[in-house]
């Protein structure tokens, strides 16, 4: 520590490391004003803090509220924590103090001797065993690499086509939560529900995978079948009786588009505000989702219920990389 | 410290980090943020070369293992007691159709249907048992060479810690699988706790969530086994090597050691590469061991049913001596003021293993008391050279190997074809004698050794041997020659820098005579 480098406190008092004060000196004494009043203050804290913890193991006793528990624990903390802080701050030196810092960097003369170490100790060791060294790495290598198959292959079967596919096939009814098949009477127009391939209703893959939104909407197709409600051409008998269904997977990331709204005939996905065009084949019309959900064609069986005329013709929910 | 004038070309600059090119440059961007500099001593740290001190790298290396291997285990087992059905195409035909819990089940498909999965379990399990073992005799090497007098008490408490928390931790991984072994073993441990006195039956509650064995203790188990223990088995294993670091590692005697130097191999890059090359050998032991030495053939015992037990059912070998204790111990439950202490099972389980800790713990203060020895030690003492201290040790794991080998006191007689009580008599009998005979006959044997350590660090000297004529053959001391008695060279501090290293030594030729009588060999 040098003498005549002194630095000066904000008061033009001299800035002191711990070993130059001694117990007169000004940095030595508290900053409360009155010390006796803070101690009486402290103490008080420390009283309440031990009457709320000695709270808490009566309130646990006796079963009580769960948030007396955390009353009496958050206060008696919180006293226990200020009458800490106040204590340091006011009744103990208030300083301030100086230490200076050390050079972190090492002189030149300490890199090289490292670099040398490093270098002429360990490099040569390798380089004048230059086999060695390339066959050991050879051996790294290929335990690294193999040990990558019992802690990745082991993990789960390879995802195959499942991605591509889900359970909805030619002639699967459409089937409500409970199970119930679909008649053709069950919604008005504006009505709208979530429906699952027949006896997969409570199944995870038919509930993650299969879930489609089954709306109905006014016919609009009334030259070769007027009945049908036609979203897009090549689609001429995809909505029998007004009835259309798509996919409920978002394309952006995979939430449930659930909400269907009536008056502008948009499902919108709450995750990010995505919004399709159920008329125009569910076209994404806002957000981010790149591409139109995948519509289900539909068909009516001689009782009336709803049934699927195909499977969908693409895979369905966020892209990956195999989707074609 | 930055250089004063900045370079302008990419030469300058090359030239400006040093004489090392990229390994300068790459010194000098970190010693400017961490200083790393001045780690030279850790890479210069001289580790003195002994086989026994390898011990504990096993412990470490089978550590790293556990790790290793526990984190692939966790990925398929599932810590939960509800209860499943074995389907009807599982490979292991005598299970399909059985209502197991999940923790079971997922066990044995682990084993059978994931890939590489029983390898991992077996090498887990075998790990354990070479990290508990390794310890122990980590730990006898330690006290038998006096390693862990002054300074080193703290590294001896902590590695006395690390050995009761691997046991622990081992009981508490062969209890998750829920299988009928574990499982009677969990009852067994509840017993012991229930014949604490006063807090025995709320331990017991408290442990097991309720009456044994509840639902609640398998999922309890599994995080004091993959989270909580493991924590503080990596915090203490931390202090463990930084107490090594910084106190230095012990030496045995030998030429130009003393209190104050340590004599062997650098750290880097001798012990680093042979250290190394210990973590593999280790790795594949284990590896071998789970390919061909079955461990804990779970789907053998069939799941846990407290209604169900197996013959011959033993813990895992580091739980041996107090099941041993617990077969030998005669029943002498106290029952009185309407209070039952089981002392058959508090005294062998819960007071016998708490002495045999508590003694090895404070072994250190125990033997200062009587040496009243309270110098700083870092060269080792050879077991012989303190015979009161080996004699005890002696008899301590004997005593301790007797009632491991009590623990198959039903396995002895029906091997031996003699009756149970035969054995238990004999084996109550050895657990008193064997000890008391083997401290004075290790002690004595230490005196008669000493005799025959005179001449530790010094060379044989040669004997020329002649044949007479007469076909007589005669022993004479041959002459001193250049180089005896200075078979080991002396120590050097490191250096930094080694000149001429990259240029051949200079080998004498074939043939070409080095001294009289002595011939090169190429190498």
């Amino acid at each position: 520590m040098t003498t005549e480098n002194h630095d000066h406190a904000h008061d033009g008092s001299e800035l002191l490391s711990l070993d130059q004060v001694t117990a007169s000196s000004p940095q030595m004494q508290p900053l409360a004003r009155d010390p006796k009043t803070m101690e009486t203050k402290i103490s008080a804290l420390f009283v309440l803090s031990t009457l709320c913890f000695v709270g808490f193991g009566v309130a646990y006793w006796q079963d009580a509220n769960f948030w007396l528990y955390g009353a009496l624990l958050g206060t008696g903390m919180s006293f226990v924590g200020v009458g800490l802080v106040a204590w340091g701050k006011y009744l103990m030196p208030r300083g301030p103090f100086v230490e200076e810092r050390h050079e972190l960097a090492s002189t030149p003369e300490e890199r090289n001797a490292f670099a040398a170490a490093l270098v002429e100790r360990g490099g040569v060791t390798i380089k004048r065993r230059k086999v060695l060294g390339t066959l050991l790495g050879a051996s790294m290598g290929a335990v690294g690499v193999v040990s990558l198959f019992p802690l990745l292959r082991s993990l789960g079967p390879l995802p195959g086509d499942t991605l591509q596919k889900t359970d909805w096939k030619k002639g699967t009814y459409l089937v409500g939560s409970n199970g119930r098949r679909v008649h053709i009477g069950t919604m008005t127009v504006g009505g709208s529900m979530t429906v699952f391939p027949e006896g997969l209703q409570d199944t995870d893959n038919g509930q993650a995978v299969d879930q489609t939104m089954l709306i109905r909407l006014e016919p609009n197709y009334p030259e070769s079948n007027p009945a049908n409600f036609k979203t897009k051409t090549g689609r001429e008998n995809w909505g029998p009786s007004g009835y259309v269904a798509y996919s409920k997977l978002c394309t952006h990331l995979g939430c449930p588009v659930g909400l269907y709204e009536q008056q502008l005939e948009l499902l919108v996905c709450p995750c990010h505000q995505s919004m399709f065009n159920v008329r125009e084949a569910a076209q994404p019309i806002f957000g981010p989702a790149p591409r139109p959900l995948p519509q289900l064609p539909l068909a009516v069986d001689a009782n009336g219920f709803l049934f699927a005329a195909d499977g969908y013709t693409e895979a369905v929910g966020p892209g990956f990389w195999e989707r074609s | 410290m930055s250089t004063t004038t900045t370079p302008r070309t990419k030469r300058q600059a090359k030239e400006a980090a040093g004489p090392y090119g990229n390994v300068s440059r790459a010194v000098n961007e970190l010693d400017d943020r961490l200083g790393v500099a001045k780690a030279r001593t850790f890479l210069d740290k001289i580790f003195p070369d002994h086989w026994s001190f390898m011990l504990g790298e096993i412990a470490l290396y089978s550590f790293v293992i556990l790790l290793l291997t526990g984190v692939f285990l966790t990925l398929y087992f599932v810590p939960s007691q509800s209860s499943v059905r074995i389907p009807m195409d599982f490979p292991y035909a005598p299970l399909r159709g059985q209502r197991v819990s999940e923790a079971f089940y997922s066990t044995v498909n682990m084993s059978f249907n994931v890939r590489c999965g029983l390898l991992m379990r077996q090498m887990h399990h075998w790990a354990c048992d070479i990290f508990v073992g390794s310890i122990v005799v980590h730990m006898a090497r330690v006290y038998f060479t006096g390693a862990f007098r002054k300074p080193r008490e703290t590294n001896w408490l902590i590695g006395s810690t690390l050995l009761i928390l691997a046991i622990t931790n081992g009981f508490l991984g062969y209890s998750l699988p829920d299988d009928l072994v574990s499982g009677t073993g969990l009852r067994i441990a509840d017993s012991i706790m229930l014949s604490v006195p006063l807090v025995g039956s709320y331990l017991s509650f408290f442990v097991f969530g309720g009456n044994f064995p509840g639902t609640a203790v398998i999922p309890r188990f599994f995080v004091l086994h993959v989270l909580l223990i493991p924590g503080i088995i990596i915090g203490l294993v931390s202090a463990h090597l930084f107490l090594l670091v910084r106190q230095k590692h012990t030496q045995f005697p030998g030429k130009g050691r003393t209190e104050k130097n340590v004599v062997g191999t650098p750290m880097f890059p001798v012990f680093i590469a042979k250290t190394q090359g210990f973590l593999f050998i280790t790795l594949g032991v284990t590896a071998l061991l789970g390919a061909f030495a079955e461990i804990n053939p779970i789907w053998q015992f069939g799941p846990y049913d407290a209604a169900k037990i197996s013959y011959a059912v033993q813990p895992d070998w580091y739980m041996g001596f107090l099941d041993g204790l617990l077969r030998i111990f005669p029943p002498i439950e106290f029952a009185s003021f309407g209070h039952t202490i089981p002392l058959e099972v508090f005294i062998p389980a819960v007071v016998f293993p708490g002495i045999v800790f508590n003694i090895a713990m404070a072994w250190p203060w125990i033997e200062r008391k009587f040496t009243k020895d309270n110098e700083m030690h870092n060269l080792l003492d050879r077991p012989r050279d303190v015979p009161h201290r080996t004699a005890f040790g002696v008899a301590f794991f004997s005593l301790l190997a007797i009632l491991f080998i009590a623990s198959s006191t039903d396995v002895l007689a029906n091997f031996f074809h003699v009756s149970l009580n035969t054995v238990l008599w004999a084996m109550r009998i050895l657990t008193i004698l064997v000890p008391i005979v083997t401290y004075p006959v290790t002690y004595f044997l230490c005196i008669e050794m000493q005799e025959g350590g005179r001449l530790i660090g010094k060379r044989k000297t040669a004997n020329i041997v002649h044949r007479t004529t007469e076909g007589e053959y005669i022993a004479e001391p041959a002459a001193v020659r250049p180089g005896d008695g200075h078979h080991e060279l002396d120590a050097l501090p490191v250096p930094s820098f080694i000149e001429g290293i990259d240029e051949e030594l200079e080998a004498p030729h074939e043939g070409e005579l080095v001294e009289p009588g002595v011939r090169a060999v190429t190498r």
